[in-house]
């Protein structure tokens, strides 16, 4: 039981899981940084065990505290930004367009 | 595409077929962006229709605009598909043209889902979803190109953001469709579907209509062409298809493509494939340790949307006949003057995808005569048929009652068309402006008389029984009448002297 | 003096909208350099719109039930003028093209902004030590900190800086730096408050609510701030909340819950407090009775997964190419990854990978989806409850405030201090913050009270009372 419990944490999370969520979440992390936060998740992760055991079957999933729906806009063009103003926060410009490094992949 | 040649054109060796379901975007024709008021319009310079909201600026959220929702539910309706409550989710993903870096979506709770699209050859391809999303920006990308212009070989990449946000509708069909021209056929009548609830430009050229095609191939099983129930082999998805003719070469080179890595013995991956038009084939061009996984999550900023019947009926009562209906009123108004007359098909069909139908059913209900009113319509119109869209009826009429009444020649008839085009007036006006006014009997018989003068040679080979020569003495009468004169007329002429001169011999 | 009567006696002539402003604005650079409240002070500006007020004034227009009274907003609201950071490097110089429409119905007020306010990063703490630009030291005790998220707001009314302040309360960002502090706070009932401009943590749990030293004051900035917000499709399509006079009804009749689970849970000196509270609602002719939620110790970890799943995707979009920060790379995704590694605080981090990871496929089941569903049985014990309640009692906070650095190497345990706090967050109900006493070191003790969704006017009566009697030495 003892030894179970202890490797529990392994279990949840393993580095490699680390690295690629890292990568979903375009994150570049030192080695450090990639066991720091191994086990700071699984020590979080294996909290998240005291819902694990709750049985919610055919409990409805909430993503809304709010009963409310059809929430809509009439079609209707308002003035937007000034792009003087909006291209003069951006990092880098190019004729009145948002310049980036090459993209890989092509189109997802 | 004639009729014969889209009958049969074996692409697969025999004992294979292919298996392709299409993902058409379409830009929905509204005023504003799908959550934000930025106007929804195509080619003003870049970044000048941008707000906090389609800008991703943190802090900004999204509203739903009601008519995107009318839109789609409309050409849900045109599709035969069920409105259903639906929910927004967003889908996560890093891409500079995405101003969020999430897209939010219609996930697995979709606005239309269970319909089907009527191919004109009778063929029902299912679809299986249409759904409201938002459009991404611009990217246009600099530097150094290959031939094909392919995005790796960029030096860097440029943003525009007037097109992110606006709404796009996602029509999803089940792969039900069996050839290249198939899948043409099918966006074909989609477009027209579109076009006639006004509900997209569907411009493949700009872009507000686009199409994905998911291609697979399998063994067929027995002689019977297809086996629906089928199991389906590996697919890939093929996207860049610009233009109809670049999606039917697409399909075919990806078809052929699996056929042959499968007879080799090689196994189809499943992957997304661009299609380079320039070199007339498919390549995948994601690099392979490229992490996907969309992470879809209801989208916590927007509220369900359940649009009402009352809300629905209201919709739906603003739609129009569909093309198929369309085409089959015209082309039985043109039965019952003309009878069966295969030849006359695709003629109705170009004028029910031009819009110009109606204008025919009117000019054809008021005593036009429907061949004139089909191949001048079918002919001279297409060249500006916004144009002949607005022609008034009437006047219209009227060209097509002078036509037949010879009051002018067919090529008379051709260029008061084009200036009817120009402008509103009369066509009677058009052709006095032209010069137009009826060439006498008597006149056309004295000029008949002057070129058989002047070409003995010719008209004697004529009265001999040289046929052929009636054409330069037609062309002779026209010159001297500057075309004023009716083709048909002349050989009546032409044989009428050629008789009482035999006779006289 | 409270804000009603400062915009009284400046409305009145007494005391110009200048002079307060001045005064405010000298004792926030004579405090502020010990206690870091800010991390902008709008000096020119505030100055500027003071001097506005006065001429409106002068000019016999109406300057607005607020006029001429300075007020503090977390620097996650967007402010056309000033930079609005998150306290984060990836936005340090950020300045939005737009006011969020609570800046927009303060100004419209006669309010003046007189500065930003330090917080967590993202809103993504209890302590506001994981602010970028340092963190805030708690005035009570500046060995301490004053909770967070919005610690700097709560820190600039319990110093005396400003009289009102605004923040953000996710899973108790408004409640536990109140409590820590000494202060009022009120989380509003989700959707009370225009959430436009409000720069996003976990959009289904975030609300705008108030800071202040008194109830009265308290209320004053949340009527001025609610209604509904075309911008905001998650807003309620109601009017403003009128709360001022129904607060001070007394609590006769009021049926208020005491919440076992959460006083069972806390240090003494806090659930000593809260039974002296019930002790003193019953006094007053509240029905005052105990009850249990079973649901209670799944919050954390509900709120945990939802709130960092949310999160994982707003931040996306700081990616170095529209605004912000950019630390350049060879490909797109690389400058994304360098930019994002540089700019992001490592609680924000975890939060990020927290929430990708309970997103991503074969995990979404069992974390995100199986959180929402315990949220749902949240909303439901709730229901049950509140059957029999107007309004529930608990602690806001397991203690006082803790030292400085206490917490930060271990963040579950910090995640924990938001236990009592998080259930009214995942509801979707109102719930706040008001002093009642002191711990043994003289540290501020705070109840919390929470009521169903639009349940306001209940939770202020209450609110009130507990007030009076603090006032009244009772304790």
């Amino acid at each position: 039981m003892a030894n179970n419990e202890a490797n529990h944490n392994k279990h949840i999370i393993s580095s490699d899981d680390v690295v690629h969520v890292a990568a979903l979440a375009r994150l570049e992390l030192s080695e450090d940084e990639v066991e720091l936060f191994t086990s700071q998740l699984g020590v979080v992760l294996d909290y998240a065990t005291v819902i694990s055991a709750v049985d919610t079957t055919d409990v409805t999933p909430c993503s809304h505290p709010l009963p409310l729906q059809n929430v809509l806009r009439a079609d209707e063009p308002k003035p937007g930004l000034n792009r003087q103003d909006v291209l003069a926060q951006a990092p880098l410009v190019e004729d009145g367009r948002f310049r980036v490094p090459p993209i890989l992949g092509g189109v997802p | 595409m004639t009729a014969a040649a889209s009958k049969s054109r074996p692409i697969l060796p025999s004992g294979w077929e292919m298996v392709v379901g299409l993902e058409v975007h379409c830009e929905l024709r509204t005023q504003t962006k799908l959550f934000c008021s930025c106007k929804n319009i195509f080619g003003d310079e870049p970044n000048t229709n941008i707000c906090p909201v389609c800008l991703g600026l943190p802090g900004s959220l999204p509203v739903l605009n009601s008519h995107a929702v009318e839109l789609a539910m409309l050409v849900g309706f045109a599709l035969h598909c069920e409105i259903r409550p639906s929910i927004f989710h967003r889908k996560n993903y890093f891409y500079p043209d995405m101003p969020k870096d999430y897209q939010i979506t219609q996930y697995d709770e979709p606005i239309n889902v269970n319909g089907y699209l009527e191919l004109s050859d009778g063929t029902r391809v299912r679809i299986e979803r249409a759904h409201l999303e938002e459009d991404t920006g611009k990217t246009i990308h600099v530097g150094e190109l290959g031939a094909s212009g392919r995005i790796h070989q960029a030096q860097w990449s440029c943003v525009d953001y007037n097109r992110a946000g606006v709404p796009l509708l996602e029509i999803v069909s089940m792969p039900d469709i069996r050839s290249a021209l198939q899948a043409r056929a099918y966006v074909s009548e989609l477009r027209g579907i579109l076009l006639a609830t006004n509900s997209s430009d569907a411009k493949m050229e700009e872009g507000s209509l686009r199409v994905d095609a998911n291609v697979s191939v399998r063994r067929v099983r027995d002689q019977d062409e297809s086996s629906a129930d089928g199991e389906l082999g590996t697919r890939c998805e093929i996207k860049n298809l610009n233009s109809l003719r670049s999606l039917v070469r697409a399909i075919d080179y990806e078809a052929t493509r699996q056929v042959a890595l499968l007879e080799s013995a090689q196994e189809v991956v499943s992957q997304t494939r661009h299609w380079i038009e320039d070199e007339g084939k498919t390549l995948s061009l994601r690099s392979k340790e490229e992490a996907f996984d969309y992470r879809y999550f209801p989208e916590p900023d927007l509220l369900p949307l359940a649009p009402g019947l009352d809300w629905q009926k209201e919709v739906v009562s603003d739609l129009p006949p569909m093309p198929q209906e369309r085409r089959d009123a015209l082309a039985n108004l043109v039965k019952e003057a003309l009878g069966d007359d295969a030849s006359l098909k695709d003629q109705v069909a170009l004028l029910v995808e031009l819009g110009l139908d109606t204008l025919a059913t009117e000019a054809i209900s008021s005593g036009a005569d429907p061949r004139i009113v089909i191949n001048r319509l079918s002919n001279e119109a297409p060249a500006d048929h916004q144009a002949a869209c607005r022609l008034d009826p009437k006047n219209f009429t009227a060209l097509v009652v002078m036509e037949k009444n010879e009051q002018l020649t067919p090529t008379q008839a051709k260029a008061v068309l084009v200036e009817m085009l120009k402008s509103e007036d009369e066509p009677l006006k058009i052709a006095q402006r032209l010069g137009f006014e009826t060439l006498g009997d008597q006149d056309l018989s004295a000029v008949v008389l002057q070129v058989v003068a002047e070409h003995q040679v010719e008209w004697s080979r004529y009265v001999q029984g040289e046929q052929q020569i009636a054409q330069f003495l037609v062309g002779q009468v026209m010159k001297l009448t500057k075309g004023r004169a009716d083709g048909a007329k002349v050989v009546r002429e032409l044989n009428k002297l050629g008789a009482s001169e035999n006779i006289e011999k | 003096m409270g804000a009603r009567a400062l915009a009284g006696r400046i409305r009145s002539g007494e005391v110009s909208a200048l002079e307060v402003i001045d005064n405010c604005l000298a004792e926030i650079s004579k405090r502020d350099s010990t206690i870091h409240a800010f991390v902008h002070v709008a000096y020119e500006k505030a100055r500027e719109e003071a001097k506005e007020i006065d001429a409106k004034i002068a000019a016999g227009e109406d300057p607005g039930v607020l006029a001429g009274v300075p007020v503090a907003l977390k620097d996650n609201l967007c402010t056309k003028a000033a930079p609005t950071t998150c306290s984060s490097k990836i936005l340090e110089n950020w300045v939005p093209p737009y006011d969020a429409t609570v800046v927009t119905k303060l100004k419209a007020a006669g309010a003046v902004i007189v500065g930003k306010t330090n917080m967590d990063e993202f809103a993504m703490g209890s302590s506001t030590e994981h602010s970028a630009f340092g963190p805030t030291l708690n005035p009570r005790d500046t060995s301490r900190v004053p909770g967070g998220s919005s610690g700097g707001s709560a820190s600039a009314v319990a110093d005396g800086m400003v009289t009102l302040a605004l923040g953000s309360d996710t899973g108790g960002s408004i409640r536990q730096p109140a409590s820590f502090c000494g202060v009022v706070g009120i989380k509003p009932t989700y959707g009370s408050v225009s959430r436009y401009g409000l720069v996003a943590f976990a959009s289904s749990l975030d609300q705008i609510g108030p800071l202040a030293g008194n109830v009265d004051d308290a209320t004053m900035l949340l009527e001025v701030v609610s209604g509904w917000d075309p911008l905001d499709s998650t807003s309620l399509q109601r009017p403003s909340f009128i709360l001022d006079s129904v607060s001070r009804e007394g609590v006769k009749g009021i049926k208020v819950g005491i919440l076992n689970e959460l006083v069972d849970l806390v240090d003494n000196e806090v659930a000593t407090q809260v039974r002296k509270a019930a002790d003193l609602l019953d006094s007053e002719g509240a029905a005052v009775e105990d009850v249990s939620m079973t649901s209670i110790g799944w919050g954390i970890p509900a709120y945990y997964l939802i709130a960092s799943a949310e999160a994982s995707s707003n931040l996306s979009r700081y990616d170095g190419v529209r605004y912000g920060l950019r630390v350049e790379g060879a490909n797109a995704t690389l400058m994304n990854s360098f930019t994002r590694a540089k700019g992001f605080g490592a609680e924000v981090k975890r939060r990020i990978m927290l929430g990708t990871y309970a997103l991503s496929a074969g995990y979404y089941d069992a974390y995100y989806a199986k959180a929402q569903k315990i949220r749902t049985l949240i909303i439901q014990d709730f229901q049950r409850v509140y059957e029999r309640f107007d309004a529930l009692l608990a602690p806001t906070t397991p203690s006082v405030a803790f030292l400085l650095g206490e917490k930060l190497t271990d963040p579950l345990a910090m995640y924990l201090s938001d236990i009592c706090t998080v259930p009214s967050s995942l509801a979707g109900h109102p719930a706040m913050n008001i002093p009642f006493g002191t711990a043994s070191g003289g540290l501020p003790v705070g109840i919390q009270i929470m009521a169903p969704a639009l349940g306001e006017a209940s939770m202020l009566k209450v609110a009130k009372t507990l007030e009076q009697a603090s006032q009244g030495g009772f304790q």
